[in-house]
């Protein structure tokens, strides 16, 4: 090894504590960029080797019923490549012991073969025997939900008659990786479930014999869905269409495609930030170092050694503690990798997660750390090798000081002379003080930014579920129906009050946009389901408008009082142009509302319903779920109780995750920052501060004047990290906001009060172990020894 | 490498010097610290450069080690002009030629006694072995000290093994008993003595002490930045002769 190596080893040996600062700053970068990378592409790969080879369709629809000579037609389509058609069920569970209501979606699959698209992959038992109108494949969530496997049976009302089903098999599907009900926000795995049937039962259960009321197709290379769709929404439209979707607009496929955003989006904020103060970090370590080895540096000059030797000599160091970094870093990231793939894998049902750090995330990376550590370095670096070695051995010339701004403020007498050391020691470097302020917020921000999609998601179940959807339970009908049936359900024992409502699905148009939705039609005085306008007042539909969604105003361009074309998809299928009345404030979906009598006016249809939203005795649930079940027009019904639940339940552990590793980065870069300063301020005026305690000031006052600018630049970058964590987090809640939900940036008070606690934490202890030192400050060693 | 006896003078110049001036500006204030200094050294003598504090002695030495320029003027080393030479040139200079000895030593901290002398022979073309150098200024057994384990004499003569371990045809040394006790001074003045005349290494010493301008060939007086004096010393003193 050569001599100087040699140095290095030692020099970094007896820096250890700050150098293992700076490594575990960027570990903590380069865990949290691998973690979210590799996950999220771990996640992609494995759900494009799963559409893959089960042949996930590229377009979907759904209709009335159709005869399946249709099928040609569709084949026919130019850009389609295959296509194949269902029968599709919403229909009502019964499981033993388990007395809520449970939902299922069931998909037919051909009585012989295996079908062309959306293939289940079986991961127990058996499919569907031909022609066996008894025999069900259940989607593994629900089994493992509810303990159930093959040979087990289950009871389903099927086009309102109740029938036993014998589960045969388990299975995943490409189309319900994310096992969601339509419009709910979370998979509820206990009380909604997919169905695979054979068709032939299945058709005639259904009267869909010889038709089909589903299909998806794949297309051609270079076809566009979009002209598919078109076509496709023509033909289908005489048998009811519900407009056709791309896989963009999957459901499954875009509440997966939401949350890799959402990784992508972190990944590319937080690592930036670790990156960026462990470059500030090593600047000042570096600069300090080499101000501390001026002289050092200038008799290896004088003895012939090349600027570009002390460079490489300094960057080496510089490379050690970043390559010591990076190493912990691919470790740990990639163990919370695998962790977090294991959370996700809970409500992604996947068959495999092949989950792996690709080298090039690991290499890329590495690299950007490197690249930006070196370049924090270089700049000091640069200096030293420049210093000609004559000016080099010299000492550093003393710091120049001034009477500060904040001096000449405030009165002399109120400030003591330790305080006033501080003041002149802060504003003497500024940039350096600035920096180290932003260093330190930066971890506050990190907190905050953290934890704020727990508020957020707080916030949104206190609008939604609580301000607004004030009903405990949503019940659906089969089809629409009188008012009439509204009184079935106030007879039901435990209905306290009962309130209709209509819902039509239709695409909207507005200019050359459109967006496929429903409208809601609600009676006036509602009490239960209510509408919040965007200042979070109530607001009733006027007759003759709408009220859409804020979000309509990204999605469509429509502001209030513009006129929207309405096309209806079902009935008569009328179009209708309604003026925009108002927005409300709703976080998930989008949505219009009107008033009921108008809109069944618009569709002409007399007094229809589609279901009722109920309040209940709670004490009786249990009577009215049995109710409801057996009642034949009843499609399902929602729980809004195990709506939150679900909400919770299913982002708990996720979020329980992200929290803990934010905490222990925003607390790593928290101790970083403090404890470097910390060690930087202890050896630049150690000197001054033993000579202090030589005139006599004692321990507790030099602790005062030494640790009082640190806590003073704490104290301030913590409002500091409060604003750039609100900042980062409109960020991130901006970028993700789409029409499947918007995430309000709500930051609770506690959340700012937690920050500021890991920060000013983090900054007391990494000031204590820097305080003992100070207390065992060898005041004559100090005095001799020479800078 | 002939040496006639009793002074008398090789007569192969090694440095030549003419006008050189060095100004120094800080802000307003122009600093001469030299002011056209004509001087030419000779191989293998042994000078020893007198002059109160603050009369350019440093600077002089500096320049004739390639660590600083002259603002006007000319000095050649041999073949080599060092004035218009570039910084890689002075570097190389350095690396090949010259030995310095500075008055606090200016050891490496983190690396001990034989390692401070191996950061030099490394990147030297010609370097004798660090224990070897260690030896001929009798430091043979404290070859894995560090700094902080050896007396200021010890961590002098360390630094003198340092600049002699390449071999250097200059050993320039500035004020190298400075920082020493007369008792330890004479220790490290007959290390480089030593040096200068077994190895035959041209010898430039700084000091402000008039007592050990005995143990030169030649003295030579700096003063405000000109050279005042160039004296032969007819009869050189041994160290231990010397008082002070
Ligand atoms: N880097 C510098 N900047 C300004 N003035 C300098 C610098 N180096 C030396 N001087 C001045 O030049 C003069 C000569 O200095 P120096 O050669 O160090 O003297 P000596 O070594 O004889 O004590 C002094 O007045 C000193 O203050
Ligand atoms: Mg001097």
């Amino acid at each position: 090894m050569k001599t100087l190596d040699r140095k290095l080893l030692r020099d970094l040996w007896k820096m250890k504590g700050q150098a293992l600062a700076i490594a575990l700053v960027i570990a903590s970068g380069v865990a949290t960029y691998v973690l979210l990378i590799s996950t999220m592409n771990s996640l992609t790969q494995t759900r494009e080797r799963f559409y893959q080879e089960y042949a996930f369709a590229d377009v979907f629809g759904s209709l009335k019923r159709a005869p399946e000579g249709l099928r040609t037609r569709i084949s026919e389509i130019p850009g389609v490549a295959q296509v194949e058609t269902r029968v599709s069920a919403e229909v009502k569970l019964q499981v033993t012991g388990f007395p809520e209501p449970v939902t299922a979606r069931i998909v037919s699959v051909p009585d012989f073969g295996s079908p062309l698209l959306n293939r289940p992959y079986l991961r127990r038992g058996r499919m569907v025997a031909p022609w066996r109108d008894d025999e069900a494949v259940v989607s593994e969530a629900f089994a493992e939900a509810h303990r159930l496997g093959p040979g087990d049976a289950i009871g389903a009302v099927i086009n309102g008659r109740w029938k036993k089903l014998r589960i045969v098999g388990i299975a995943l599907s490409p189309e319900f990786v994310l096992q969601v009900r339509p419009g709910a926000l979370s998979p509820d795995y206990k009380r909604y479930a997919i169905l695979w049937m054979g068709r032939h039962g299945l058709g005639v259960a259904n009267n869909m014999d010889g038709a089909f009321n589903d299909l998806s197709l794949t297309l051609t290379a270079g076809a566009h869905p979009d002209d598919v769709i078109t076509r496709l929404d023509a033909i289908l439209a005489k048998y009811g269409g519900l407009g056709a979707y791309a896989r963009k607009d999957q459901m499954s496929h875009r509440f997966l495609t939401e949350e890799f955003r959402q990784l992508q989006r972190s990944a590319d904020i937080f690592p930036a930030i670790f990156i960026g103060v462990a470059a500030f970090l090593l600047n000042v370590v570096v600069t300090r170092t080499i101000s501390t080895q001026r002289d050092q540096i200038a008799v290896i000059k004088a003895f012939g050694y090349h600027n570009w030797d002390i460079g490489l000599h300094y960057m080496k160091l510089v490379a050690l503690i970043v390559i010591l970094g990076i190493a912990a870093g691919l470790g740990i990231g990639a163990w919370l990798g695998r962790g977090l793939g294991n959370i996700y894998m809970e409500f992604y049902r996947f068959p495999y997660l092949n989950y792996e750090v690709q080298p090039s995330v690991a290499a890329k990376s590495a690299a950007i750390n490197l690249l930006a550590a070196l370049s924090g370095a270089l700049l000091a670096v640069r200096r030293a090798v420049n210093l000609p070695p004559a000016e080099a051995m010299r000492p550093e010339p003393p710091a120049e000081f001034k009477k500060t701004f904040m001096e000449r403020l405030v009165p002399q007498r109120i400030l003591s002379q330790p305080t006033r050391i501080i003041m002149r020691n802060i504003e003497r470097r500024p940039v350096k003080a600035l920096l180290s302020v932003i260093g330190i917020s930066m971890a506050c921000a990190i907190m905050v930014a953290g934890r704020f999609s727990k508020d957020a998601v707080d916030y949104m179940v206190e609008i939604q579920f609580r301000q607004t959807q004030r009903e405990d339970m949503t019940v659906t009908f089969v089809e629409p129906t009188s008012r009439k049936a509204v009184y079935e359900m106030k007879r039901v024992p435990g209905v306290e009050h009962a309130e209709v409502f209509r819902s039509v699905p239709v695409v909207m148009r507005f200019g050359h946009r459109s967006y496929r939705t429903s409208i809601r039609g609600v009676e006036p005085g509602a009490g239960l389901h209510l509408l919040l306008n965007e200042q979070l007042r109530v607001i009733t539909p006027p007759r003759g408008g709408i009220l859409l969604t804020d979000y309509f105003r990204t999605i469509l361009g429509v502001h209030p009082g513009d006129l929207l074309t309405v096309e209806a998809l079902e009935g008569n299928r009328p179009v209708l142009q309604v003026p925009v009345a108002g927005m409300i404030n709703q976080f998930i979906g989008l949505m219009g509302y009107m008033d009921l009598d108008a809109l069944n006016r618009l569709m002409k249809e007399g007094s229809a319903i589609s279901g009722v939203y109920i309040a209940v005795d709670s004490l009786r649930r249990p009577e009215i779920y049995r109710r409801l079940v057996e009642m034949p027009r009843v499609a399902g019904t929602l729980v809004r109780e195990d709506e939150i639940r679900n909400f919770y339940e299913t982002q708990a552990e996720a979020l329980l995750f992200f929290t803990m590793v934010a905490t222990v980065l925003a607390a790593t870069i928290a101790f970083g920052v403090v404890y470097n300063s910390a060690r930087i301020a202890l050896s630049e005026r150690g000197r001054e501060l033993a000579s202090l305690r030589v005139l006599g000031y004692t321990r507790g006052e030099i602790s005062y004047i030494f640790m009082g600018e640190l806590g003073f630049l704490t104290l301030a970058a913590i409002p500091v990290g409060f604003l750039v964590g609100k900042g980062i987090s409109v960020y991130i809640a901006k970028a993700l906001e789409s029409d499947l939900y918007r995430v309000p940036v709500m930051i609770d008070s506690w959340t700012y009060s937690f920050a500021a606690a890991v920060v000013a934490l983090s900054a007391c202890i990494s000031g204590l172990i820097v305080r003992h030192r100070l207390d065992h400050l060898d005041l004559v060693a100090v005095l001799k020894t020479r800078e | 490498m002939g040496r006639e006896a009793g002074g008398a003078l090789n007569t192969k110049k090694v440095f030549q010097a003419q006008g050189l001036t060095k100004v120094y500006t800080m802000g307003a204030v122009q600093v001469h610290a030299l002011r056209g200094v004509d001087l030419d050294l000779y191989e293998g003598e042994l000078v020893v450069l007198l002059g109160p504090s603050g009369s350019g002695k440093s600077t002089l030495l500096n320049i004739l080690g390639g660590l600083d320029t002259a603002t006007a003027g000319e000095v050649t080393y041999r073949d080599h002009n060092l004035t218009s030479a570039a910084d890689n040139e002075l570097t190389e200079y350095r690396r090949q030629h010259v030995g310095f000895v500075f008055q606090f030593y200016n050891l490496i901290p983190s690396l001990t006694a034989r390692e401070n002398v191996a950061v030099v022979t490394e990147i030297a073309s010609t370097p004798m072995k660090p224990e070897d150098a260690l030896a001929i200024v009798g430091l043979g057994d404290r070859l894995d000290h560090f700094p902080a384990q050896l007396s200021g004499g010890e961590q002098q003569r360390v630094a003198i093994a340092r600049a002699i371990a390449k071999n250097p045809m200059v050993l320039l040394c500035d004020e190298p008993t400075g920082a020493l006790d007369s008792a330890t001074g004479v220790v490290v003045l007959e290390a480089l003595e030593r040096v200068n005349r077994e190895l035959g290494t041209t010898t430039v010493i700084i000091t402000h002490n008039a007592d050990i301008a005995g143990m030169a060939d030649r003295v030579i007086h700096l003063s405000n930045g000109l050279i005042s004096d160039i004296r032969a010393n007819e009869t050189k003193k041994a160290p231990h002769e010397l008082h002070w």
